[in-house]
Formats: C-alpha cells, structure tokens, sequence
C-alpha cells in the first residue's frame, strides 16, 4: 500500500521510456499526469469541504445544515457547482476590465502553486525543491495582490474598502507567519520540506515548538481570511468584500482558490509541526491527509466559535502581540539549540 | 531534469486550469443582453455617489512601510536560520544584534503611532 503510487510513477515512466520517448519528454508526461492528479483532487475535495464546513457550522450552532439532497445533504455542493456554472457573468460597465478578468483567475494560479513543493508522502512531492518552504511562504503571499487586484478592478467602494482591509490584514500577519516558522528551519537545518519532515523522525516539532505553532497556527488564520479574522468579507458590513462584484464562475474560482489555500496551508502546518507523513502502520500519504483533515477541522472549529474580531484589535493583535512573541521565540530557540550543543547533546 | 524545470512546467500546466474553468462555464452560462441597470456598481440597492477610486488614510502605508523592513528582514534571516547550527555562537551574537535593531525598529513605530488603527 506504501508505494501505490510511486509504483505507478515507475512503471509509467520506464513503459514511456521503453516506447522510445527520451526520459526528459518521459518526465514532462509524469509531471503532466501528477498535476492532473493534484487539481482533480483539489476540485472534488472543495465539494466534500464546503459541505463539511456547512454540517460543522450546523452542529455548533445546533441545526441541521444541509440535508435535503443526497444522504446527509452531500450532494448539495454539487447543485450548487452546477447552479454556479449556468450563472450569467456579469462584469459592470465602470470596471477596470482586464484587471477584473485576471484576478480571480491569478487567485487560483497563485494556491495551485502552493502544492508543487508539499510532500504528499514518502518521496510524494511533485517537485522536491531545496527551497521549497521559502517558494511556499513567497508563492503563498502572493494571493494579497490577486485580492487588492479584485477589489481595485471592482469599481466599488464594498470591494474596495474589503481589498484595502485584506491588504493590511494579509501584510501584517504575514511576518509572523514567517518568523514563527524560522525556529522550525533553525532545528532542522533546511529549507527542503521532506528534510523538515525526516528531522520529526523522533520528535514532531509540535513539541519543541509549541509557541511557534500557535503564532503560525493563528496568522494563517489571519492569512486565509477565515473567521474570526474573515474581515475582507465581513458580509454584514462589506457585503462580501473584495468579491462583491463577481458572479457564476468567476466567483466559483474565488471561493476554490481560497479552500484550496485552506487545504495547502493545513498540510503545511501537518508537515512542519505534525510530523508530515510520519505515522506507524498506515501509509505515509494517508497519514498526511488525516492529519491535513484534522488540522483542517480546527480552522473550521475556530470559525465557528468565536465572532468577528475588530479591526484594530486586528492589527494590534499582529503587531504588539505575535510579532514580539516571535520574535522572542527565535532567540530563545536559538539559545536553547546553542545550550544543547553546548552541553554536548 | 533539474528542479526548476520541473516548476517551470508546473507553472505552465496550472496557467491552463483557470482557462479551462472559464471556457466550460462560457459553454453553459447563458448570455442575455446588458441592460444599463445590471451594469451599475453594486451597492445594495442605492445608486453610487463620487468617485471610487480615491486617495486612502496614510494608516495603510505606515503599514506597509514597516511591513516592507520587516519582510527583508525575513528574507535575511532564512538563510541564517538554515545555517545556523554550522555557524556557531558568533552567528548567533550576530543575529542578536540584527534582532535587537529591528526589535528597536518596532518600537519606534509603537512610540510614533504608526502601529495605531483609527
């Protein structure tokens, strides 16, 4: 069960290397057939989220969610995919056109990106880049311009003022999301992902990091714009923010491209701080889902529990709270490495 | 094939996602004509005043200036935090300083107000 896929791999590449292809071309297919795996995968998981989101409010908030189509309401993301799919695009006469067009199509570029470098198992990252925590933080900041794009091209002062809020929200919880991971990369000494994961072989760095992981844990909240820190799109005062504008499929790429940055960045967090793949008996890339999903489930809890915070206490939040915090935390890991080694452990 | 490439054709593959996306819904969604009514900004139902596009409070860039040190600073200290078990306890001092300048940094945008949301 282990090597399922990697089998797979194998075999494909030596049979298209037997029919005379040259190993580079052989490749070029792999990573073809690799990433149509991954955006499949990345498609029907939103339809299972949004409906586990919708079952998850529901119970917290002690009603049924949906629950008319299909057992349990499961097929209702699917209506509504089909219903966003047959939806007039409207694209107002006062809007910056072209930038209109491109943002929410940059937007789900950008959180594709994001799963080349992530290790979906042993040996299972489509590309194993040696700097592939730094691409992850980079390609993964890139999501604010697509969200100042929409807002900017809208044309209205909703989209606006919700890009313009995103935009300070996203910049400021973005240096403690880099800082909390620097304590991460200064005990295991590499920047490569799968590196990361082999140096949890004995200890996950949940537990030699427990500041780190909460100072992440609560900036990529802040970072996805999911509630509590949901402000860009705080639908009773902004309407729906940056994409009040958009409508039928451009929307529908919005509402992916932000599940699919949900599922990237809570498999980021399962490989840096969970153990990545790591786990006895099961095999390694299921282990990374359930810990992706589990981790998945404290975003939705979080969501669900606490209101709306202000928008100043927002960003006093990021800039008096975490960032000292952070801060403090990479000397003190620091130290303590240096107390170790000095010790001679 | 080097690492690079490998992203490279990533890149290349995933440009074709959103462009498939859009060319499916352009099958099935239905086209009817504009009307100058659906084509107004959206403002829940008010007609909208002025211009949209106008000048911001100078809050926003006092954020993005310190963001704009910090984020260097981000990129300055990755590469030290890589190499930090084999640089030894003057690399340590080092950063201490680093930090404790950039530390000094915050609070001088505390002390100034740049950090304060109105």
């Amino acid at each position: 069960m282990e090597h399922w896929f990697l089998n797979i791999a194998h075999w494909l590449t030596s049979w298209l290397v037997s029919l005379g292809l040259a190993p580079v071309w052989a490749e070029v297919i792999l990573l073809v057939g690799q990433w149509t795996c991954i955006v499949g995968i990345i498609t029907l998981n939103v339809l299972v989220l949004i409906w586990l989101e919708r079952k998850v409010a529901g119970f917290m908030q002690q009603r049924l969610g949906p629950n008319r189509l299909g057992p349990y309401g499961f097929f209702q993301t699917i209506a509504d995919t089909l219903k966003l799919l047959t939806k007039e695009d409207i694209i107002p006469s006062q809007t910056d056109k072209l930038i209109f067009k491109i943002a929410p199509m940059f937007f789900i570029i950008v959180s594709v990106m994001l799963y080349a470098v992530l290790p979906m198992g042993q040996d299972m990252a489509v590309v194993n880049l040696n700097v592939g925590l730094f691409y992850f933080i980079s390609v993964g900041s890139l999501s604010t311009i697509c969200l100042l794009m929409a807002g900017w091209g809208s044309n209205n002062k909703w989209s606006l003022l919700g890009a313009m809020r995103s935009v300070a929200q996203m910049i400021s919880y973005e240096i403690p999301l880099a800082f909390s991971l620097l304590g991460v990369v200064m005990i295991s000494g590499s920047l490569n992902l799968s590196d990361i994961v082999q140096a949890q072989h004995n200890l996950w760095f949940i537990l030699l990091q427990p500041v780190a992981f909460i100072t992440f844990f609560i900036a990529a909240t802040a970072e996805l714009n999911r509630g509590p820190f949901d402000m860009p799109e705080a639908e009773q005062e902004l309407t729906a923010g940056a994409f009040t504008e958009y409508s039928g499929m451009r929307w529908a790429l919005f509402f992916l491209a932000e599940y699919t940055n949900l599922v990237a960045v809570s498999a980021l967090a399962a490989t840096l701080f969970l153990g990545g793949w790591q786990g006895p008996f099961l095999p390694s890339w299921l282990w990374i889902i359930l810990k992706t999903y589990l981790i998945m489930m404290v975003f939705m809890w979080l969501k669900w529990t606490f209101p709306r915070i202000r928008m100043d206490h927002l960003m006093s939040l990021s800039w008096k709270v975490l960032i000292p915090i952070s801060l403090v935390n990479i000397v003190l890991t620091g130290a303590g490495i240096e107390i170790f080694r000095w010790m001679g452990w | 094939m080097s690492d690079h490439a490998g992203l490279g054709v990533f890149i290349l593959l995933t440009l074709l996602f959103p462009i498939a996306a859009m060319a499916g819904a352009w099958l099935f969604r239905p086209k009817p004509a504009a009307t100058m009514e659906k084509m107004l900004p959206y403002e829940c139902g008010v007609d909208t005043k002025g211009p949209t596009w106008i000048r911001f409070r100078v809050n926003f860039f006092l954020y993005a200036l310190v963001f704009l040190a910090f984020d260097v600073e981000t990129i300055f200290l990755f590469p030290w935090a890589v190499k930090f078990k084999s640089l030894g306890l003057f690399a340590f001092g080092e950063m201490l300083i680093f930090i404790f300048i950039l530390a000094l940094g915050l609070w001088y945008a505390w002390k100034e107000g740049a950090l304060e949301w109105y």
